[in-house]
């Protein structure tokens, strides 16, 4: 199955949100051989190019390494994947945070809304 | 490194009509090219020169440094926009036909292909559907070892998840010595698959660019740019 992309931002930009997803997911573990360009290119259905500039990105960033002949990991640094994670995490609540505003929702409205949504949820956790 | 196409003041007229009009263009190894424009811009033309079924009418075309020819043929592995596989042979013949006639042919690869498509290679093309014939054809097509792939139209006439397969086929060809060009209209499905596109019409290039420089600058897809620019 390819990946999705939207259609008004670099494919690259998308691959290596995608890819700094997995990672943090734990798709490819930490110190984990990742499979070659080709075979990640053919998994995302995209250019084999635009997956390279991708990898290369996440390389310069540090969350990848690659080995002369033995192939590209995931770092090992657990740090640096935390890292990523909450900015990741940021990047959704900025999001979030946006869209609500935009119906015209203060902070505060907002975070009575997640509560009574947290609640919601221990109800259906009894039930079950 | 070289180019493995280049076109210089390249011009085709079929009587009066301009097909071409003093196009340059140049191609470099390991790219996937998306050759897009209206119906009638002059894409299929440009094709059937690279592969040296059409002579210019002005300017040159080289592949690797020379005109098409005998070399040429042996470096260029095309997919016409018609099906164009004898209908009388079986698949299995054709894959005899194919690996007797291009040195590069790898037959291995084809039948595996073919298996992955549920082809079975003890029909005839005769009785093959449409898009099972093209599947074929493209089959053959992507099997050859060769340094230009001139594809035209190759995802229009087959279902949405035999286009997934070719354009699959295509990545996992994907040589960084290797060329291909694809003629098409539905950009959408190929979009991700291209580093770089080219618009043409009326026989001109209106631009060619990568599809992320595209996004980057437009912020918008070559689906979306193409839909602008060549808005009726």
């Amino acid at each position: 199955m390819t990946w999705s992309f939207q259609n008004d931002t670099p494919i690259y930009a998308q691959l290596i949100h995608t890819m700094k997803q997995q990672i943090v997911a734990g798709v490819y573990a930490t110190g984990e051989k990742l499979p070659s360009v080709r075979d990640l290119a053919a998994e995302a259905g995209v250019n084999p190019n635009t997956m390279q500039r991708a990898l290369t990105e996440l390389e310069r960033e540090g969350l990848m390494y690659s080995q002369r002949t033995a192939g590209r990991f995931v770092t090992e640094d657990r740090n640096m994947i935390e890292a990523a994670k909450k900015a990741l995490a940021e990047e959704q609540v900025k999001r979030f945070l946006t869209a609500m505003t935009g119906l015209g929702y203060e902070i505060s409205d907002i975070i009575a809304l997640l509560e009574q949504e947290e609640n919601k949820g221990d109800v259906s956790c009894q039930q079950s | 490194m070289s180019a493995i196409l280049e076109c210089n003041k390249l011009s085709k007229r079929y009587g009066t009509v301009e097909a071409l009009n003093s196009v340059d263009l140049t191609i470099q190894p390991g790219k996937i090219v998306g050759l897009l424009g209206p119906n009638g811009s002059g894409k299929t033309t440009l094709i059937k020169l690279a592969n040296g079924l059409l002579t210019p009418s002005e300017g040159e075309l080289l592949i690797q440094g020379e005109k098409p020819g005998r070399v040429s043929h042996s470096l260029v592995s095309y997919l016409p926009e018609r099906t164009s596989i004898p209908l009388w042979m079986t698949v299995d013949q054709l894959l005899d036909f194919y690996s007797d006639f291009y040195k590069d042919f790898q037959r291995t690869a084809a039948v595996q292909m073919l298996e992955n498509l549920s082809i079975n290679t003890k029909q005839k093309i005769k009785e093959l559907s449409k898009g099972t014939r093209e599947k074929v054809q493209l089959t053959m097509v992507m099997s050859r070892k060769a340094l230009l792939y001139l594809l035209d139209e190759p995802i229009g006439g087959v279902d949405p998840a035999a286009r997934d397969y070719i354009l699959n086929t295509i990545i996992s060809n994907y040589n960084p010595d290797a060329s291909v060009i694809i003629s098409t209209h539905l950009i959408a499905d190929v979009e991700q698959v291209l580093d770089e596109v080219i618009f043409i019409s009326k026989g001109l290039i209106l631009l060619q660019s990568t599809v992320d420089e595209i996004r980057e600058e437009k912020g918008v897809s070559v689906d979306a740019l193409f839909r602008e620019v060549f808005k009726c």
